[in-house]
């Protein structure tokens, strides 16, 4: 279709779509330099600590290469219209992720604690894996909407990975918080793979029901009112995440399930107040777990003074951790352009310095410059699934992609806000970045459903309607 | 390792991370902007083309004629609808090929039963005289009340009939 229009200055200017184009190659040409970008870092910080270039660099950079490569040729086949920029940012920060994993693993500080030491070998078993759930959710998931007939199964199969580390013997208290659960050797933490599990139900359960939550409602100060009863939802979700609160004892996880469902609430009515609501409910809640659950108090005081808590560690006191105050330490001495590869000394942090904390040592070697790249990396993922949601054509597609894409952004901001100082700390993990096997695999998987939906959306509508010319003209009969 | 080669890869790293998120941006704006505007050059126009009126590009042989051989006095400027669905559309003439008829391609789309898909054309020639064509409508063109066979000059102010249209060309 072109159309015509003309401006008051009498210049003439045709807009025409141009027919969609895939945008495959583009993708490839991302992906290239997605891998080559590791690939330096890995040779950077070998020729950094160990004055070579890493033995491990043609097997590493071959294996990042050829999980990327995978990737892209599942999309090309199966998904020929996805955007193109998803997979190359998971990649980048998947091995950046792993370049960091392996520079911790050279600490010998980190190695005497079992903290690291082979782990970057692990990461690339988990992208591998990571990888694997990504190619079978594009050939089995032909089409998204096929989820929302398991919305009310998506909520039971939710609330059982959330409850999950509750399960005495099953569960895993680690360092407080019991949002880890074992099973045989390995160590799950199924609040991961739940976020995409209960985005789904979400999405289903507000297309159905958002035109009650939306139009019941009276208008009070600018604000309009949900009535009595349309609060329901909001309250057990609310109630559901403060259990989470008090028994898992972790803030990111609650506010992660919470805030996820207030931001797809507020897109499927359009309504401001459930934002309000939302804020008001959480910031109540949290306060007021955190004046009676020892756990959640401690952290909250480590945020608070992460000095003290320091001080404390130092003196050897029992329940108390350096780790906040060491990150802080490498945010610090990384300065405006950071220490260069290998050169920091985040392995200060000790414990959990290759996950929850891992971002400290972007901070650190990386400083502002690189940590910025890093977060922004993080917004285009969340800016194409925001975007992804506006393209797609039915209400669930929309919901689904603005509820992982919300989720995946809050993640990240949970997780630096809490490693920068800026919230209390919590036990999740930065999405693609940090060590573990959950957190790669189950953010493959939510990448995964994210280039479906996107595929689906960008792909041209079908051709139109047949034209009026197929019908014959009426012949003009002299009567 | 010296220090100035590790320099060099610390602010080289950045860079090209920095550099992947610029590329990175640049296609999105790519896909932003999924649209080709095409400027067709300032041209005066007499009025807003009606939304009934397609501007098709005129072939470039003709927009050269139009150039060429000025306008001449008292050559008709615009085309109005004077009867049928579209009545009172006008369409500035400029030199461009006029199509008429329900194709979605026409310069005028004729929401008319008894028109053809491509009923009939209207173009100036050489010396800017306009022609009205037939395009072997199956209810014909009428000029004032003869059928048309040949191309036709066209007198202003003369009405042309196209099934339950009758288009005029005036000054």
């Amino acid at each position: 279709m072109s159309s015509s229009t003309n401006t008051p200055t009498h210049h003439t200017s045709t807009i025409g779509a141009i027919g969609a184009p895939s945008r495959r190659n583009t993708e490839l040409a991302l992906l290239v330099f997605a891998v080559v970008i590791p690939v330096f870092a890995y040779a950077n910080v070998g020729l950094a600590m160990n004055d070579e270039v890493p033995a491990g660099l043609l097997g590493y950079g071959i294996g990042l290469g050829l999980l990327a490569g995978i990737g892209h040729l599942v999309v090309r086949k199966f998904a020929p219209y996805a955007d193109p920029l998803l997979l190359p940012l998971a990649t980048l920060l998947n091995g950046l992720g792993l370049v960091a994993i392996w520079r911790l693993d050279q600490s010998k500080l980190l190695q005497s604690i079992n903290v690291a030491g082979g782990k970057a070998t692990n990461q690339l078993i988990y992208t591998a894996m990571g990888i694997a759930l990504f190619v079978a959710v594009l050939i089995f998931l032909k089409d998204h909407r096929v989820l929302q007939r398991y919305t009310y199964i998506s909520m039971v199969g939710a609330l059982i990975l959330l409850l999950l580390p509750l399960v005495p013997g099953l569960g895993l208290n680690v360092f407080g918080a019991r949002i880890w659960i074992q099973v045989g050797s390995f160590t799950i933490q199924p609040g991961e793979f739940a976020k995409i599990v209960l985005a789904v139900f979400f999405a289903g359960y507000l297309m159905v029901k958002r035109d009650a939550l939306a139009l019941a409602s009276r208008r009070f100060m600018g604000l309009y009112l949900p009535r009595g009863r349309d609060l329901g939802p909001i309250l057990v979700v609310w109630f559901i995440s403060i259990l989470i609160l008090v028994f898992e004892t972790d803030l990111g996880t609650s506010l992660l399930f919470f805030g996820m469902f207030v931001i797809m609430l507020y897109v499927a009515t359009e309504r401001t107040s459930w934002i309000v609501f939302g804020l008001l409910m959480s910031g109540a809640g949290a306060v007021g777990v955190a004046s009676f659950e020892p756990h959640v108090q401690q952290r909250v005081q480590a945020w608070l003074d992460p000095m003290k808590e320091y001080m404390l560690s130092r003196q050897g006191v029992a329940g108390h951790s350096e780790q906040a105050m060491q990150a802080l330490w490498a945010f610090g001495s990384g300065g405006t352009l950071g220490t260069g590869w290998g050169q920091g000394h985040s392995e200060l942090i000790r414990f959990a310095a290759n996950s929850d904390f891992i971002l400290a040592t972007f901070g650190e070697e990386l400083g502002l410059a690189g940590v910025m790249g890093i977060l922004l990396i993080y917004a285009l993922i969340v800016e194409r699934g925001v975007r992804t949601a506006l393209a797609a054509r039915d209400p669930f597609g929309k919901l689904l992609a603005i509820g992982l894409s919300g989720a995946f952004a809050l993640q990240v901001f949970v997780v630096a806000g809490g490693v920068m100082g800026l919230i209390p700390l919590t036990g999740m993990t930065m999405p693609f970045l940090a060590y573990g096997g959950s957190s790669v695999i189950a953010n493959w998987a939510l990448i995964g459903v994210l280039i479906r939906i996107s595929d689906t959306a960008r792909r041209p509508a079908p051709a139109p309607a047949p034209n009026p010319d197929a019908e014959m003209t009426q012949v003009v009969r002299p009567s | 390792m010296s220090e100035l080669t590790l320099t060099v890869m610390r602010l080289g790293f950045l860079a090209v991370l920095w550099l992947f998120v610029i590329v990175a941006v640049q296609v999105i704006r790519s896909d932003l902007f999924g649209t080709r505007v095409t400027q067709r050059g300032s041209r005066r126009e007499a009025g807003r083309p009606q939304q009934a009126a397609r501007q098709q590009a005129a072939p470039p042989q003709q927009r050269q004629q139009a150039g060429g051989g000025r306008q001449r006095r008292n050559a008709p400027t615009k085309l109005v609808v004077t009867e049928g669905t579209l009545t009172g559309t006008t369409v500035a003439l400029q030199g461009q090929t006029i199509t008429l008829g329900r194709a979605h391609d026409s310069t005028i789309v004729l929401d008319d039963d008894y028109a053809s898909s491509r009923h009939a054309r209207i173009y100036p020639d050489r010396d800017g005289q306009w022609i009205v064509e037939d395009l072997g409508s199956t209810n014909g063109t009428y000029l004032d009340r003869t059928r048309l066979t040949t191309p036709t000059p066209i007198a202003p102010g003369a009405p042309i009939r196209i099934g339950k249209t009758v288009i005029e060309l005036r000054k």
